[in-house]
């Protein structure tokens, strides 16, 4: 029997529990005054042990991660929370800043002790401020409480939490770019280092990690790594705060070990397709996920491996279900215009490709497209495939090709006469 | 110089230095400090948070015109802002947006003449699970329907 397994979402249905006196009642802070005694590598090797990986789209191991982070650099260290949620499709780290803030609080004190930062921020998309300002809230009842500031609870651990707001522009959910975006610049993400290393925001040691990776490490640290590993697969460890919308009868966020049946979690949480309708196709993990047919969905389980295994990915598990009277060719023309406005415009593949694209498949649903333009498109996610700075072309054309390959048909349908 | 921030603001810059390793740090923070000062950012503006930051003005504008959220113009009071991408679409939000501009008699990107209200679409608002859905300042309107829009438009104009 398909069921929520509530680990980061255990307390989201208490009233008012994003009020401190009422998170406390229930927990809350917990595991803070126990670890901020003992040594703060126990934490990082707790959360290596878990196999967590990261919940924000790309599912790096989060405790390689933070073992990047130096032991003797005289630099200060930084935890940076990414809160730019605007992946289409994803819903889900509003979720826990506006529902249970003070678990994404208590997490940050556990990873900054564990990597020697004295200060965090959380960068949160800029469309957030409803949430925003209930997470404020919470920051300030932890300071007035001792669980945020100087010498927390008496353990001579300093933390200072600072929100910093981003402005509209979707590529600065991408680390590097988030971190430029810090630094007061455009969003335009940084070339990687040829070796393994931290981020860094100003030449200052950093680690970058999504809201639901680090409101999941008091669970980790509180019940140990074993007890997170039950959950999940041996690859894909724990749960994560899938979501849907689109197509169904209860679209919204549910929480689920990995590895329960794709088409389980649409039927008895989603509630099954609206209208008694056919599934027609889904795109898994946000937007920049290979779409999947109904066949596809049938066999899916919900892990990385899995969906990688299928050519697509499980992103962030923001899941967007399409049923039989999807336009595909419209579907796909809309997310091309979303990827061409968000396009940072540092790269010439993308800048020009995502553009180019958009017009072609506005081409093609107007009715004016041919033969020709289906192949000049492939040809196109070719040209923007592992050539740009970022995965951001590569995902783009990964999409491409998955809606003309599974669904051509469409696009040839609505070709010239 | 046209611009200058209030003292309740000038107290907000001082503290906001002390929780960043750099002043290069407050640029988003200022933009947006200003904004909600007087509504959209001037290149008097620019030139003030140039100062605070201890960047050349040419950088500040550089950034404040990479972010969709700055306004370098005045627009209305109420700024809808509707979202356009996949979900909202598969949940009908081409319908809306056509009972929006007949309602107020104006095109996306236009600013109706009494001033009150700017109509954009704009990209996923992370809110799939309630579309259709509209973002006025900084208010969610969720699960929208052509009546909703009546109602919620009429009572802000």
């Amino acid at each position: 029997m398909i069921q929520e397994t509530k680990l980061v979402s255990r307390r989201f249905k208490i009233p008012k529990v994003y009020q401190l006196e009422t998170a406390l009642k229930y927990e809350a802070y917990d595991t803070i005054k126990e670890s901020l005694s003992q040594s703060p590598k126990r934490i990082t090797n707790l959360v290596v042990e878990s196999g967590l990986r990261g919940k924000g789209g790309g599912g790096a191991p989060a405790g390689t991660k933070w073992q990047l982070m130096p032991d003797d650099d005289p630099r200060p260290s930084y935890l940076v929370v990414n809160c730019d949620e605007s992946e289409p499709g994803t819903f889900k780290d509003r979720q826990i800043i506006s529902r249970d803030p003070h678990l994404l609080l208590e997490g940050m004190i556990l990873s900054s002790y564990a990597i020697g930062a004295n200060h965090a921020y959380i960068y949160i998309r800029g469309e957030y401020q409803s949430f925003e300002a209930i997470l404020q809230g919470a920051i300030d009842e932890a300071y007035e409480a001792s669980y945020l500031g100087k010498d927390i609870l008496g353990s001579g651990f300093d933390l200072d939490v600072t929100i910093h707001r981003g402005a509209g522009a979707y590529i600065c959910g991408e680390k590097s770019a988030l971190l430029e975006s810090m630094e007061g610049k455009r969003g335009h993400p940084r070339l990687k280092p040829k070796t393994k290393e931290p981020e860094w925001y100003f030449d200052n040691p950093t680690l970058v990690n999504n809201v639901e990776t680090i409101a999941s490490v008091p669970y980790i640290v509180k019940n140990g790594a074993d007890a997170y590993r039950q959950y999940g697969t041996e690859c894909s460890p724990g749960t994560l705060l899938f979501a849907m919308s689109g197509h169904v009868n209860r679209p919204g966020v549910y929480e689920v070990a990995f590895g329960t049946s794709m088409l389980e979690y649409i039927n008895h949480f989603g509630g099954g397709m609206r209208g008694d309708k056919k599934l027609k196709a889904l795109i898994p993990g946000g937007s920049s996920c290979p779409v999947l047919t109904a066949d596809e969905v049938s066999k899916a389980t919900l892990d990385y491996e899995t969906l990688q295994a299928m050519g697509s990915a499980l992103g962030t598990g923001g899941m967007i279900v399409m049923d039989e009277d999807t336009d595909m060719v419209e579907a796909l023309k809309n997310l091309l215009e979303f990827y061409h406005d968000e396009s940072c415009g540092q790269c010439t593949p993308c800048r020009e490709g995502t553009g180019w694209s958009d017009k072609l498949v506005g081409k093609i649903l107007s009715g004016k497209g041919t033969d020709k333009d289906i192949d000049k498109l492939l040809s196109l996610a070719d040209l923007m495939n592992g050539k740009t700075i970022c995965v951001f072309a590569p995902a783009v054309s990964g999409v491409i090709r998955s809606f003309i390959e599974k669904f051509r048909d469409e696009f040839v349908a609505k070709e010239q006469k | 110089m046209s611009f200058s921030f209030s003292d309740e603001n000038i107290l907000k810059i001082d503290k906001l230095k002390e929780r960043y390793p750099s002043p290069k740090a407050l640029t988003l923070p200022l933009l947006w400090m200003v904004q909600e000062q007087e509504g959209y950012i001037s290149l008097d503006a620019v030139e003030v948070i140039a100062t605070h930051t201890t960047r050349p003005a040419m950088e500040i504008y550089k950034t404040a015109t990479f972010y969709t959220m700055f306004k370098l113009q005045p627009i209305g009071e109420y700024h809808i802002q509707l979202c356009k991408t996949l979900s909202c679409m598969l949940c009908g939000k081409t319908e809306i947006l056509e009972e929006i501009k007949s309602t107020l008699g104006i095109e996306v990107g236009e600013t109706t003449k009494d001033g009150r209200f700017t109509l954009s679409q704009v990209e996923c608002l992370g809110s799939c699970s309630t579309a259709p859905m509209m973002q006025i300042n900084t208010k969610n309107y969720e699960n929208l329907t052509s009546k909703k829009i009546e109602q919620i438009l009429k009572e802000l104009s």
